[in-house]
């Protein structure tokens, strides 16, 4: 790891104001893609802004109807906060899925979102839950908020402050696992909003997250997995790697979609 | 340099370290406790888990200056020199939960969280299940899951956390 100056600043002001004026400065609030990014001297800001010390910035509450999530929330705080669980259960259980216990003690929401790792989990929560990116600056749709491969519209100088998730009526998220990362290497998260239908899928498109329009119309006309057989995924432009061939990947899409929408209709 | 204090094992620490030491090196090289383990360092094998603030997470992949102002408990700080061994220590020892040894401080400070989240009865999907984030090289994982669950047990009619 290079050296580097470290701040802790107290409120999002002194956070953004220390983001402004240092240059090749970087954010740090669990740290858990971070610091092994540093250690391989992948990332190498001059500048570490932890943001772990911002009272508040770890919150989770419904507000104007929404599902509020604050980006320093870690995942174990999403697990098992039972505003989560009542509000939104497909997104506690899908924030349980991530990495393991330790891990989920330190990651957080925000950190995996301005990251966008295309197999990540939360991406898919967003994109299918049409959640709305909150930041310093303004407030980001998902659809125009994850933009490829660990690219967002995340400006230089913007530090997320929390998620808004709408209330699905129903939603489910699964996840086939890379049996070594625990990285996702297909997940699907189904939800079927009051006057939409969105599929996301993370870890299968080499452009991270996308949605699966085939899928949503099936799924608008009949909310059952039995309207998404004879549905089949085009592997063109899957990712393709030692863990899984593209054919793989789009296989799993299907199978995972049909199994989110099985466990979505369960639970009603 | 940043000036860090926290508390670690019950003791007050101080130290000036460099920004980048990760809380495991500090932990071995600067308090030379070296039962905190570097096995992976890439935050999956969980043989340098110690608690922070009674969570446990992997000191591999956290720096030593955000742990300022917090508590850490380490596997030194389960039970003092010559005291009977923290329940867990001792439920280890007697079902032979260990065969090299190298994992054995991460996963007793991981099986104590376990205990604090999941409660004293542990049926053994859930030891398996909790446990996916300590890698065991040799795969003795059998005993590892049985001195967890009796551990657990133990801890229920102990004083120990």
């Amino acid at each position: 790891m290079y050296e580097f100056k470290y701040h802790r600043p107290e409120t999002l002001q002194q956070a953004v104001n220390l983001l402004a004026e240092n240059e090749d400065a970087m954010l740090i609030a669990g740290g858990h893609t971070l610091v092994p990014v540093m250690k391989q001297r992948l990332a190498s800001p001059a500048h570490l802004i932890d943001l772990s010390h911002i009272e508040g910035l770890d919150s989770i509450a419904m507000r104007e109807g929404l599902l509020a999530i604050g980006a320093t929330a870690t995942h174990a705080d999403v697990a098992d906060s039972s505003i989560v669980g009542e509000a939104i259960p497909a997104l506690a259980e899908l924030a349980a899925m991530i990495g393991d216990p330790a891990v989920r003690h330190k990651g957080t929401i925000g950190g995996s979102l301005a990251n966008n790792d295309p197999t990540a989990d939360y991406p898919t929560a967003c994109v299918a839950l049409d959640a709305t990116i909150v930041t310093s600056k303004r407030r980001l749709k998902s659809d125009d908020y994850f933009q490829g491969m660990f690219s967002t519209a995340l400006e230089a100088d913007e530090i997320i402050t929390q998620v808004m998730f709408p209330l699905p009526k129903q939603a489910s998220y699964q996840k086939f696992r890379n049996q070594a990362s625990r990285y996702a290497l297909v997940g699907v998260f189904v939800a079927r909003l009051p006057s939409d239908v969105r599929v996301a899928v993370t870890g299968a498109g080499a452009d991270g997250v996308f949605r699966l329009a085939a899928f949503e119309e099936a799924l608008k006309k009949s909310f059952t997995s039995k309207s998404l057989e004879g549905l089949s995924v085009p592997s063109d432009g899957l990712n393709s790697d030692l863990h899984g061939s593209a054919e793989y990947r789009a296989h799993l899409i299907g199978v995972l979609a049909r199994r989110a929408v099985d466990a979505a209709n369960d639970r009603a | 340099m940043a000036k860090i204090s926290l508390i670690v094992n019950g003791e007050p620490t101080t130290a000036d370290i460099d920004p980048r030491t990760l809380l495991v090196h500090f932990l071995r090289e600067n308090l030379r406790l070296t039962g905190t383990h570097v096995g992976c360092d890439t935050s999956q094998c969980g043989a340098c888990i110690v608690h922070l603030d009674g969570k446990a997470v992997k000191s591999c992949t956290t720096l030593a200056v955000m742990a300022d102002g917090h508590e850490i408990r380490t596997i030194e700080g389960l039970a003092a020199d010559g005291a009977p061994l923290h329940p867990m220590q001792e439920a280890f020892r007697e079902h032979h939960g260990l065969q090299c040894g190298f994992c054995t401080p991460g996963m007793i400070m991981s099986a104590i969280d376990m205990v604090r989240r999941k409660g004293y009865d542990l049926d053994e999907r859930t030891v398996r299940e909790e446990l996916e984030g300590n890698l065991c090289r040799c795969t003795g994982y059998q005993n590892i899951v049985a001195s967890i669950a009796a551990g657990a047990t133990a801890m229920a009619k102990s004083d120990f956390a």
